[in-house]
């Protein structure tokens, strides 16, 4: 069920400015590919224009094309709210819902849109949270409140949520850098067992995160302050990070600049 | 070894000096000061309400009305004042808190920076600051002047939402602000549409908040007097149909009893006042009950 995606010629804009420039790339199914660059090249940006959650920002808008296998996701009678069903989610901050309890966070993409059936929404909240590798944790507590997870809980809850509606496609924006490092392996381990069903893109600040990971790595730059941010190269991840076409890819995972 | 050097370490660090310890003392006792200060007034008015209050507050209170009583007669009680309260009051809030929230979630989740909101929010803030009586003498001028309708209680609740619409909104917005962004953005990626959004995790969020602010807006209604003078006048008997005729109330009950010399009169004052204040208690009480109900079980 994962889905091929095309970008080309993209642009994003905040207003009046040009956050980033004419990105085109290709974005294999069942794999993981990480977004890498220095902070304010756009990568979160580029990330929220693949599920249309870019628009959401008041003035914000995008150009160019995103087709996820042969469907344009700004085609112009496509509706943002069905996108976003098919390209889910998980935010850089864990952020279940607090007025829900942990049973109720997981249903909530279900319920919201519908779903009744008390048997198949006990189904999926059951199979959602063993895929997010939480089922163990919470099994006996599930009607106490999503908040009063640890941390790294709390992310793979969102994950379960994620999943939980069943996308082709899940986005994750620095999902580990609010984490512990025990939490953030087993969130990288997570993220190993999704891509044999999900098109994976990762936007990580984390150079060895990229490298264990990601089959495909994509570097972002920036030519300057207030300049739009650009896509540099994208190739295997173990090109990336070994011998890369661009020097400037070569000079960030060396350390060079950031 | 070691620890002899930790030992001269703490030596060297500096004391808190004379100074900083006066001075932090002599704030403190101003603080305690004004807190002693701000709770006297609180306190005696309730003092005051409740032991005399007491004196006449019971069962006969509560289930007569003062029908065929004159001012200077024994007994009698305020039940058409608090059937008139209950009755206007309710009213009130049916109309002013949907209108009032439906506002608040106007503003902060669709309005942003447009000329509506920007209009709509002048006005809240002028109506914010209408007097209690002139909202009175806009519907004595509207209602019962211009269209022709009699004294009601119904008349009196119109005035009332006027006043207690803008709490609301007011309470509402502050709530959904305080609500973060990154809920709405979780939901929006779930394929959830807005308006789900906010009635299914935005609105229940601010729950507690909007609440809490409804709340202190019926407070602030129950007690208004002007208006219920202009609009509903007073009657001594029970009147449960508030689209007809002259209804009681507490706080025009308090104003007429409290204005005449009888020591009897006097005392049925304090007893609706207190009565009027143990509604609103009750009033808080149900719906923090109710807010909490909606909670996640936390064990
Ligand atoms: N909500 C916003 N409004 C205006 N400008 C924004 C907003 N979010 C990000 N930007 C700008 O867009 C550029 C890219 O930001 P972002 O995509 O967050 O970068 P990254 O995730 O790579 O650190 C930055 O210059 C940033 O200032
Ligand atoms: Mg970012």
């Amino acid at each position: 069920m994962a889905k091929r995606i095309e970008i080309s010629g993209l642009h994003a804009y905040y207003g009046a400015v040009h956050a980033i420039e004419d990105i085109s790339m290709t974005v294999e199914p069942r794999s993981v590919t990480a977004f890498i660059g220095p902070s304010g090249c756009g990568k979160s940006t580029f990330l929220r224009t693949l599920n249309r959650m870019h628009e959401v920002i008041p003035g914000a808008r995008v150009e160019g094309k995103v087709m996820l296998d042969d469907e344009d996701l700004y085609g112009s009678d496509v509706d943002p709210v069905a996108v976003r069903r098919v390209v889910g989610m998980v935010f850089q901050r864990p952020n279940p819902f607090p007025t829900m309890s942990i049973y109720d966070n997981v249903a909530a993409g279900l319920k919201l849109n519908g779903v009744r059936r008390k048997s198949q929404l006990d189904e999926i909240v059951e199979r959602s949270l063993k895929g997010a590798n939480l089922w163990n944790e919470v099994k006996d507590r599930l009607s106490r409140p999503g908040a009063g997870l640890s941390g790294g809980q709390q992310q793979r809850l969102c994950i379960a949520r994620a999943i939980a509606v069943q996308p082709q496609v899940l986005l994750m924006d620095e999902p580990c850098s609010a984490l512990d490092p025990i939490s953030t392996l087993a969130i990288e381990d997570l993220i190993a067992e999704l891509k044999s069903q999900y098109t994976i893109v990762i936007v990580t600040h984390n150079m060895q995160q990229a490298a264990r990971v990601s089959d495909r790595t994509a570097f972002f730059n920036i030519a300057g302050t207030g300049k739009p941010g650009k896509l540099i190269e994208i190739d295997d991840t173990s090109k990336i990070f070994t011998n890369p076409s661009e020097k400037a890819t070569e000079d960030y995972i060396t350390g060079r600049f950031g | 070894m070691s620890v002899k050097g930790a030992e001269l370490e703490l030596k060297s660090l500096p004391r808190v000096s004379a100074r900083r310890r006066m001075a932090d003392r002599t704030v403190q006792s101003l603080v305690y000061a004004a807190f002693v200060i701000a709770i006297i007034p609180l306190v005696s008015v309730l003092w005051m309400v409740v032991t005399r209050g007491m004196e006449r507050l019971d069962l006969d209170f509560l289930t007569f009305s003062m029908n065929g009583l004159s001012s200077s007669d024994e007994g009698g009680g305020a039940n058409h004042a608090i059937v008139g309260t209950l009755q206007q009051v309710g009213l009130t809030a049916v109309m002013a808190v949907p209108l009032g929230i439906l506002t608040g979630v106007y503003l902060v989740e669709y309005g942003g920076n447009s000329r509506l909101a920007r209009v709509i929010t002048f006005f809240v803030d002028v109506m914010t600051g209408i007097p209690s009586i002139v909202a009175g003498l806009f519907i004595l001028a509207f209602w019962l002047l211009a269209l022709g309708f009699e004294y009601s209680g119904f008349a009196g609740a119109l005035a009332l939402a006027i006043l207690m619409m803008p709490t609301v909104v007011r309470a509402t917005e502050e709530m959904l602000k305080l609500v973060p962004n990154d809920l709405r953005e979780a939901s929006y990626a779930l394929g959830v549409p807005r308006w789900r959004t906010i009635c299914f995790v935005v609105l229940p969020t601010a729950l507690t908040g909007i609440v809490t602010g409804v709340m202190l807006a019926v407070a602030r209604v129950m007690g208004e007097t002007a208006p219920l003078l202009l609009l509903v006048f007073i009657t001594d008997a029970i009147n449960s149909n508030p689209f007809e005729g002259p209804q009681g109330s507490l706080p025009t009950f308090i104003w007429y009893q409290a204005g005449d010399p009888n020591p009897q009169a006097i005392e049925r004052a304090w007893a609706a006042a207190l009565t009027l204040i143990l509604i609103i208690m009750l009033l808080n009480l149900g719906a923090r009950l109710l807010a909490r109900l909606r909670k996640p079980v936390s064990r």
